[in-house]
This record gives structure tokens, C-alpha cells and sequence, in this order.
């Protein structure tokens, strides 16, 4: 943790939705030192009953900008959201990008706590400056997607503010429910995971707009700043991952996983799906270059990998963008969807609806699977989405809890999800390191908790073969320890292939941080403080009720063989849980 | 022997996507690579039959070899 020479005049925005007061408090010692995840967890961790409601007034939704964010440090532009899970009960840290990790911390606003709830049904909008938060009653927006309202708030409000908002399905409290955050472009970025913007819901704020006016984030020293960034930017753009991800997006990796056998398909029956180059990033990319849309965007200034894209449709107009390797595989080989159009299309109706796409889409193959609709029929999943998840039809409501809501109404036992939470495009069985994450993050089945395909697939920081069991456990938890540090700087978590690889990156990064706050860190503080992080997460959980049996994951891993390897989930309980001795 | 070579990202401009070829015995991946003009320090990951190896790595009769640069996601 960050102690020494704080040069932070950074506040706490505090907003109690029961009584409707606002709040602009100095930044308590303890938390100084965190920001981003780190901060959001520690604030749930300090100030959230264990076992509350997740949707009732005792939780809170805490924002969060990283250590780094709103300077002009490269990728330094991720937002994280943190509560109690409505679908996991666990602790919940959720980053994207977007504006608004760059707009709130230029407004001095370390982080946001929204906590209670109000005693009638009226909706709130919160306005965010330098000044502090204005709550106002909402009546115009209600009900409306994502799209919608940024668009009518681009018309409403003066400058062009961040906007943090929910959809339908936050609004109607469904687990699967998101948190977007509108880029400067009009897309939307997604605090994706574990139900959030079902809690936002519960505290009936449909959207937060931030306008930072002139406020800037303070540098203690501007020359070892931007020098520091130089570097950091330069190991960033050097790195060969980069020049993949700005060509292909996250979605190159659906051929490799493929290859590898481990691109769960069919609900998580096969290891490899027939159609998976129509599916591909490289039929992805040729498809957008043909029909004038975009291979590479960035979702925030200051991104240099710019993994995002526009993807048009067959007439040129703009479909979706942030289009994303898990949304496809999820809605692709999950469901048997070759057809990369219907895939788009379902991508951008669940980022207006406010919806996970890889939560919501585990539970289209779940309910496939149940007989609800065919597998392979991508207008069946778009037709769902608008006529049932978007309206809240039971059905609809059903899907929107997730797949473990599915699996559980209509009695099906395989069911991919770890604490509740829908497992990630890689197959557990074929990739074993990434099932160790899956089994022991704090915040369920999560690929980005400790994302060990660099690794086991990549060949990015070395090599170990997926398909054994020796070194996973270990490298796992050195992921999530490093990944629940990255977590806090507000950086995107593309800059740790080049972490791995490249010896300058990451002594730039601790160097931006020590010219940002006129501190000396070393490397092993940046170690301790994702293992804090950890630790705090996981006492979280344990109070809630979670113990070392909950690190397991379905049955089915370890009794169903996967094609083509033929292999299942084999460590035990006893090797599972030696993830924690640290 | 017949093997079965397959290229991925941008390995493909200018080359193909999947193509049978007859290989001498004792050909290793790395000899593969070599000939379709490709920089071994530009392969990030090679499987045979779906299986991580490297370019060292003998290939037999029948195998399925995919060669993809240094690539990432997630």
C-alpha cells in the first residue's frame, strides 16, 4: 500500500439514497494507499454486513477510478465497481472502460459510495463535479436502454459528461444485470460481471452523468511522469500481443482455443465447435474491413493496444462494437451460432438492455440445452432478448438470473458455474490452470481473475502445458495476486502480456505511480498489496458464509470427458484449496 | 509424409489457411516454418494434433500442425 509522501487531495463522494443527503468526505488513512479494485474492496469489505441483502439499503456500490486514472498515462482508463453480488453473494469488483474512471477522479472523486435505498418507488439520477453530487429525481428515462439515454442526455446536459448507467434489466433487478459506461464514441462499456447494475437498480439510480470541468488529477512530479510513461507506452506498443489485439481483437483467440480443444461448445459437451472459423477474429476482421467499419477502436483516450472495433452490418451501419472474444464464444460455439451477424446483433441489443453477455449467454445454451429453442438458432437468442429479457416476461426474468437461475428451473444438472457465476469461453478440463481460477477467486467463475491461457496457450510469461496438473495452482495464484494489483492502477489488464514479456513495464508502471503520488514503491509492495487485496475479498466471503467447498467446481467437470483430448477436471479438494497458503 | 499445415492472424496474408503438403521424414516444425518464409522468432505457438509443442518438435505422417504468431486476448 501507498504510505509515504501522499500528495492526494482526492475526497470520498458519499450518497445515501434513504434520506437522499450527499456527503464529501477526507479520505480515511487506511484507504489512502488503494484505488480501483483495492479500493472498491476494501470500502465493501469495511463498510457492507457480509451476509445483507445484496439488493437491499445495508449493501453499497462503490466506484472506483484506478491509482492512475484520469493522468495521461497510457490504458490507465478502467473503472471499477464493487458490492455485494446479487448472483454470487460474494464480494464483486467489476472494471470497464469508457469515460468514467477519467472523468471522476478529474473531479477529485477517489471513489463514489451509494448506499441505502429509498422508501418510495421514485427513480434518482446523480450529477457529478468538483463540487460534490447533486441527487435529482428521474421520471423521462425510465425504462429506456442504454443507447437511449446517452443519446438523450448528450441532448440534456451541457459538454459532453461521462455517463454511468443501467438498463432494463438493471432496473428490473435481474442478476445477470451490468453497469455501462458510455465511451467518448457513444458505445458502451461494461462493468460486466456478477449482477451490479441490479444493485444500482435496488438503490433506484438509473445513471450518474460527470462533468469534470477543469478539474485535473495532481502529479508530484510532472518530469518523472512523463518519462515514466514513455516507457510504459513504449513496452505497451512494442509488444507483439498488441499488434494482434489492434488488428484482430480480443476475438483472434476463438481459433487458438479451438485448436487447443478447450472452445467450450454446445453447453460445454465438445472442446471444439465446427463453425468456429465463421466465428472467428480473423473472419471478424476481413468482415468489418469489407463493410467500412472499424478493425481498431480504443474505449478510452490514451489506450495504445485499442482492442475494440466497429463492426457494421451487411449495409454499412454500425451494429455493435467492443465486440468482444467471450461475447462471441459464449453466444457462438456455447449456443452453436455460426453466424456472426446474429452474434453482433445479440451484443448490441444486451449492451442496451444492460445485460452480461457472458452471463446471459451461458444461460441461452443452459436453456438450449432445456429445449427452449434450438441450438444454432442465433434469431431465436435475439428474439429472446428483446421480447423476453428486455421486457421481463418470466422467461425473460428466468434467463436474466443467469444460468445457474436457468439450470435450477428447468432441472438441468450441467451447468457451468462457479459460485453462481457462469464460467468463461476456455473449458476447464482442457485448460487446467484457468479451472484453479474459476474454483478459488473470491468472485466466482471469472477468466480475468487470473487469466492463465497466457501461459497455458499463449506462451506469454513461459509455458506450462494446460493439460497437466503440475504448476497451475501456483500460477494461478501468482496471476491473481499480480492481476488483483493491476486491478487497483485503473490499467486495463491487456498491459500484463507485456508485464510478463517485457522487463521495462512494469518498473514503468510503479515508476508512474511513485511520480504520480511522490511515493517510492518497490516491486514486492505492488506483490502485497494485490495479496491484501486477496485476502480482504476472501474474509469478505468467509463472514458471508462461503467456505473451501465452495472453491470446487460443478460435477460434471470431473465426470463428463471433453472431446477431443477426452479429459476431465481432476484436482482434488485438498490441491484446490493450497491456493491460499500465501 | 503428408501433414497437414495450418496458419492463423496474419501468418495467412499472402499464404493460406489450411493446406496438405508432402514433407520429408525427420522434418521438424521449425523446418515448416522456415519454408513458408516466416521469422521463427514470429511463431508464438505451435500444436501438433492439438497439443502444445515446439519448433523443435518431429512431425510424423497424418499430423495436423497449427503455427500462429504471438497473439492474445481475453
Amino acid at each position: 500500500m501507498i504510505t509515504k509522501g501522499n500528495t492526494m487531495t482526492d475526497k470520498i463522494f458519499r450518497v445515501n439514497m434513504t434520506d437522499l443527503t450527499t456527503s464529501i468526505e477526507e479520505v480515511p488513512a487506511a484507504w489512502a494507499g488503494h484505488g480501483g479494485r483495492g479500493l472498491t474492496s476494501t470500502i465493501v469489505a469495511a463498510e457492507v454486513e457480509p451476509t445483507c441483502h445484496p439488493l437491499g439499503p445495508k449493501n453499497k456500490l462503490v466506484f472506483a477510478p484506478g491509482l492512475l486514472s484520469g493522468t495521461l498515462a497510457a490504458n490507465s482508463g478502467r473503472l471499477s465497481a464493487g458490492a455485494k453480488s446479487p448472483l454470487t453473494g460474494t464480494i464483486k469488483e467489476a472494471n470497464a472502460g469508457g469515460s468514467g474512471a477519467q472523468f471522476l477522479a478529474r473531479c477529485g472523486c477517489k471513489a463514489l459510495i451509494i448506499e441505502g435505498q429509498p422508501q418510495d418507488d421514485r427513480w434518482y439520477s446523480l450529477m457529478i463535479s468538483p463540487e460534490g453530487v447533486v441527487i435529482n429525481e428521474e421520471k423521462e428515462l425510465i425504462g429506456l436502454g442504454n443507447f437511449a439515454v446517452a443519446e438523450a442526455l448528450a441532448a440534456r446536459l451541457p459538454g459532453k459528461p461521462g455517463v454511468i448507467t443501467i438498463g432494463p434489466a438493471g432496473e428490473m433487478r435481474m442478476a445477470a444485470a451490468n453497469i455501462s459506461v458510455k465511451d467518448p464514441d457513444g458505445g458502451m462499456r461494461s462493468c460486466g460481471r456478477g449482477g451490479l447494475g441490479a444493485v444500482m437498480g435496488s438503490k433506484r439510480v438509473k445513471f450518474i452523468a460527470i462533468d469534470p470541468k477543469n478539474g485535473k488529477v495532481d502529479i508530484a512530479d510532472q518530469a518523472r511522469f512523463r518519462d515514466a510513461n514513455r516507457a510504459f507506452a513504449k513496452a505497451l506498443v512494442d509488444h507483439p500481443v498488441s499488434k494482434a489485439l489492434g488488428q484482430y481483437g480480443t476475438n483472434v483467440l476463438v481459433n487458438i482455443i479451438n485448436e487447443a480443444g478447450a472452445l467450450p461448445t454446445r453447453n460445454f459437451t465438445s472442446g471444439q465447435f465446427e463453425g468456429h472459423d465463421k466465428i472467428s477474429g480473423e473472419t471478424m476482421h476481413d468482415t468489418i474491413v469489407a463493410r467500412g467499419g472499424k478493425p481498431k477502436h480504443n474505449c478510452h483516450p490514451g489506450c495504445v493496444i485499442q482492442c475494440s472495433q466497429i463492426y457494421n452490418d451487411a449495409d454499412g451501419k454500425k451494429l455493435t462494437s467492443g465486440f468482444e472474444y467471450e461475447s462471441i464464444w459464449a453466444m457462438g460455439a456455447d449456443c452453436c451460432v455460426d453466424n456472426l451477424d446474429h452474434i453482433a446483433e445479440a451484443d448490441q441489443i444486451m449492451d442496451d438492455i444492460g445485460i452480461d453477455s457472458i452471463e446471459t449467454s451461458v444461460a441461452m445454451a443452459v436453456a438450449m440445452e432445456a429445449g427452449v429453442l434450438p441450438f444454432g438458432d442465433g434469431a431465436g437468442i435475439c428474439r429472446i432478448l428483446r421480447d423476453d429479457v428486455a421486457k421481463g416476461t418470466a422467461l425473460g426474468r428466468i434467463i436474466g438470473g443467469g444460468a445457474g437461475s436457468v439450470g435450477r428451473a428447468f432441472g438441468i444438472t450441467r451447468v457451468p458455474v462457479v459460485k453462481n457465476q457462469a464460467i468463461p469461453a476456455y473449458d476447464p478440463r482442457a485448460i487446467k490452470g484457468i479451472g484453479i481460477t474459476y474454483a478459488t477467486s473470491t468472485q466466482g467463475a471469472d477468466h480475468t481473475m487470473g487469466y492463465t491461457i497466457a501461459t497455458n496457450i499463449l506462451g506469454v510469461g513461459g509455458k506450462i502445458d494446460p493439460l497437466t496438473k503440475e504448476g497451475q495452482v501456483e500460477l494461478s495464484r501468482n496471476l491473481q495476486i499480480a492481476t488483483a494489483a493491476i486491478d487497483s492502477t485503473g490499467m486495463c489488464l491487456f498491459i500484463a502480456f507485456a508485464a510478463l514479456d517485457d522487463q521495462t513495464c512494469l518498473p514503468a508502471l510503479i515508476d508512474l505511480i511513485n511520480a504520480r503520488f511522490g511515493t517510492s514503491l518497490v516491486g514486492d509492495d505492488v506483490v502485497n498489496l494485490g495479496k491484501s487485496i486477496l485476502k480482504t475479498e476472501r474474509a469478505f466471503n468467509i463472514a458471508a458464509g462461503f467456505t473451501n467447498v465452495d472453491d470446487r467446481l460443478p460435477e460434471f467437470f470431473y465426470t463428463e470427458k471433453l472431446p477431443p483430448h477426452n479429459v476431465v477436471f481432476d484436482f482434488s479438494g485438498e490441491e484446490i484449496d493450497t491456493f491460499w497458503n500465501f | 509424409m503428408q501433414v497437414t499445415v495450418k496458419l492463423f492472424a496474419f501468418f495467412r496474408d499472402g499464404r493460406f489457411k489450411e493446406e496438405g503438403g508432402e514433407y520429408p521424414a525427420g522434418t521438424v516444425v521449425g523446418d515448416i516454418v522456415d519454408g513458408l518464409g516466416i521469422g521463427r522468432d514470429e511463431v508464438g505457438v505451435v500444436m501438433i494434433n492439438s497439443l502444445q509443442h515446439s519448433l523443435q518438435s518431429p512431425i510424423a505422417d497424418g499430423d495436423i500442425v497449427a503455427i500462429f504468431p504471438v497473439i492474445g486476448g481475453g
